[in-house]
């Protein structure tokens, strides 16, 4: 990370001059152009799906969390009795990280849509609720049923919503896949940008020795390089990131549909991840020259 | 710029030193036990058989070759102690006449001459004027547009001149600068070299050509050095 400021501060304020002592723009520079305008478009992509496996994976842990529910019906008399009968079985259920009985208001305000604010909740046979949250690897629903069956004769166990605890790990897996694409994609763009300037600088021998000649150090004739090339897979990336946006925004939305493909478009703040991948492109670029350049001017020595 | 300016070599001490440097491309030596000094604003002509190690030699002067015995002093620093950086800085104060005339192909003349002042960032507008004068001084302004691979001989060997000079460097290393010129230019760049020498430049010359020296003697006290069986001698004053 050494000097990395001043290196980005020359690729943007040097003057016109400077990178004119490279040859105009060869092959390999039209290469890093049309490989970092891919990457960027690639990178948009594997964008789009970790933030909608992200998202998809935020909503389905949401209401997976809230999903089990204990619905206890008894007379007024037993109420109370089973709650704490409840309430102790589940304290020695594994799998369970929390629980909690609804206070009367919560159990109101849940009633309120359907029956109106003036509900006399005392004197009326509404079943106690008790929230349940697992912990990450879940709770044996059959034996909590069974232990609840003898022991509190009045509870239900409502689990209907624990079926998508699969999906929810392939999404978690479908983001992890996501995140690793991007940071393959950018390895690749490295390999390429590093290759690319490494031809360059083999080829340009004999500019870099007129240059020694004429007193220049090795850093400036590394900034000359390096500068060319990350203005290049900005510009390429720029391309092809506004490309991908282009395209993932074409995208039908079908709503709440929920699927993967369906909700891949960014949304909200999702918006200002894209922007990040040109100047992560000329980041790597940057770095991938110079290294290549510092190699080579120690070879050429 | 080198920290150090004339002012802190110690006195006696030259702007290029050589102490008992030897060379050798690998083979046998090329060079051996040469010793020298180059005092500021002296004025040197080397000659010596082809092949004998004039180039090898001002390669040493500029630490383009390092000594592989010995030490080389460029203003009073070791160059085998500088790093490269150190030898780029000091090679801003030491113009350089190569024998076969690098430049960047894709430049102008113009831009080739002018090098030297973008890679030192010392461009500016006083600077231009200097380069238009230079260019009219070695006869190339209507050339000044063109391709170096567009130039004579003579014409490179002339803005290769210039580009040595534009710096206004300290010490002047001219590697056979008039091989190609005829007789009026190589009085020409003969003359522009005196003046600098004049204004205090140190001027080495490494040249076959003995009519080159008869003419510069009539104008300056140059020493005539020899390469000759690997070592450095003062040759006769009967040139
Ligand atoms: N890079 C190199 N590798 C190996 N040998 C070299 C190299 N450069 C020069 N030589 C050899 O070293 C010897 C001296 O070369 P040099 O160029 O210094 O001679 P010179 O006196 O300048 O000759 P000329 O008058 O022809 O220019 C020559 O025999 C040459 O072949
Ligand atoms: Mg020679």
């Amino acid at each position: 990370m050494r000097r990395l400021l001043p290196d980005i501060r020359a690729v943007f304020v040097r003057e016109a001059g400077a990178d004119r002592v490279v040859p105009p723009a060869g092959f390999t520079v039209q290469l890093t152009l049309f490989t970092s305008a891919a990457m960027a478009f690639l990178a948009v992509f594997a964008l789009a799906l970790s933030l909608a496996a992200g998202r998809l994976a935020d909503r389905w842990g949401d209401e997976l969390a809230r999903s089990v529910t204990i619905r206890i019906s008894a007379p007024e008399e037993e109420m109370e009795r089973q709650t704490s009968a409840a309430l102790a079985v589940l304290e020695t259920t594994p799998g369970i990280a929390e629980f909690r009985a609804l206070s009367d208001d919560e159990q109101r305000a849940l009633l309120e849509p359907w029956f109106g604010a003036e509900l006399p909740l005392a004197q009326l046979p509404v079943p106690r609720l008790i929230e349940v949250t697992e912990t990450g690897d879940g709770f044996d629903a059959a034996g909590l049923r069974l232990r609840l069956q003898a022991e509190v004769p009045g509870a239900v166990l409502d689990d209907h919503a624990r079926w998508r605890r699969p999906l929810l790990a392939a999404a978690g897996g479908m983001r992890l896949f996501g995140w690793t694409a991007l940071i393959l994609i950018a390895a690749a763009t490295a390999a390429m940008v590093t290759l690319a300037a490494n031809a360059a600088l083999a080829a340009n021998a004999q500019v870099i020795a007129v240059l020694r000649l004429v007193g220049a150090t090795d850093a400036y004739i590394a900034a000359a390089f390096v500068r060319r090339y990350t203005l290049r897979a900005l510009a390429g990336a720029a391309a092809g990131t506004l490309l991908g946006v282009v395209l993932v925004t074409l995208i039908p939305d079908t709503g709440d549909a929920g699927g993967v493909l369906t909700g891949l478009g960014f949304q909200g703040w999702d918006w200002v991840w894209p922007v990040f991948v040109p100047p992560l492109a000329a980041l790597v670029a940057l770095l991938a020259t110079r290294a290549a350049a510092n190699r080579v001017l120690e070879d050429l020595a | 710029m080198l920290g150090h300016n004339n002012a802190a070599l110690v006195p006696g001490a030259g702007v290029i030193e050589f102490e008992n440097v030897a060379y050798s491309y690998g083979g046998g030596e090329l060079l051996s036990d040469v010793s020298l000094s180059l005092q500021p604003g002296s004025f040197h002509f080397l000659t010596g058989p082809s092949g004998a190690g004039k180039t090898t030699f001002l390669k040493l002067c500029y630490g383009a070759l390092l000594p592989t015995a010995g030490h080389v002093r460029l203003f009073d620093r070791d160059v085998t102690r500088i790093g490269r950086d150190g030898v780029a800085l000091a090679r801003r104060r030491i113009g350089v006449v190569h024998q076969d005339c690098q430049f960047l192909d894709h430049l102008t003349v113009a831009e080739n001459v002018a090098l030297p002042l973008g890679v030192a960032g010392e461009e500016n507008a006083a600077m231009e004027a200097d380069l238009s004068e230079l260019l009219t001084w070695v006869g190339l302004t209507n050339r000044a547009h063109a391709r170096p691979p567009e130039l004579s001989g003579g014409e490179r060997q002339r803005a290769a001149l210039a580009r040595a000079v534009i710096m206004s460097p300290d010490v002047i290393l001219a590697d056979e600068p008039t091989g190609n010129v005829d007789w009026d230019m190589s009085q020409r760049l003969l003359r522009l070299l005196l003046e600098l020498n004049r204004m205090g430049k140190t001027v080495m010359i490494a040249t076959h050509d003995l009519s080159l020296i008869r003419a510069a003697k009539a104008h300056v006290q140059a020493r005539v050095l020899r390469i000759a069986s690997r070592k450095l001698q003062l040759a006769g004053a009967d040139l």
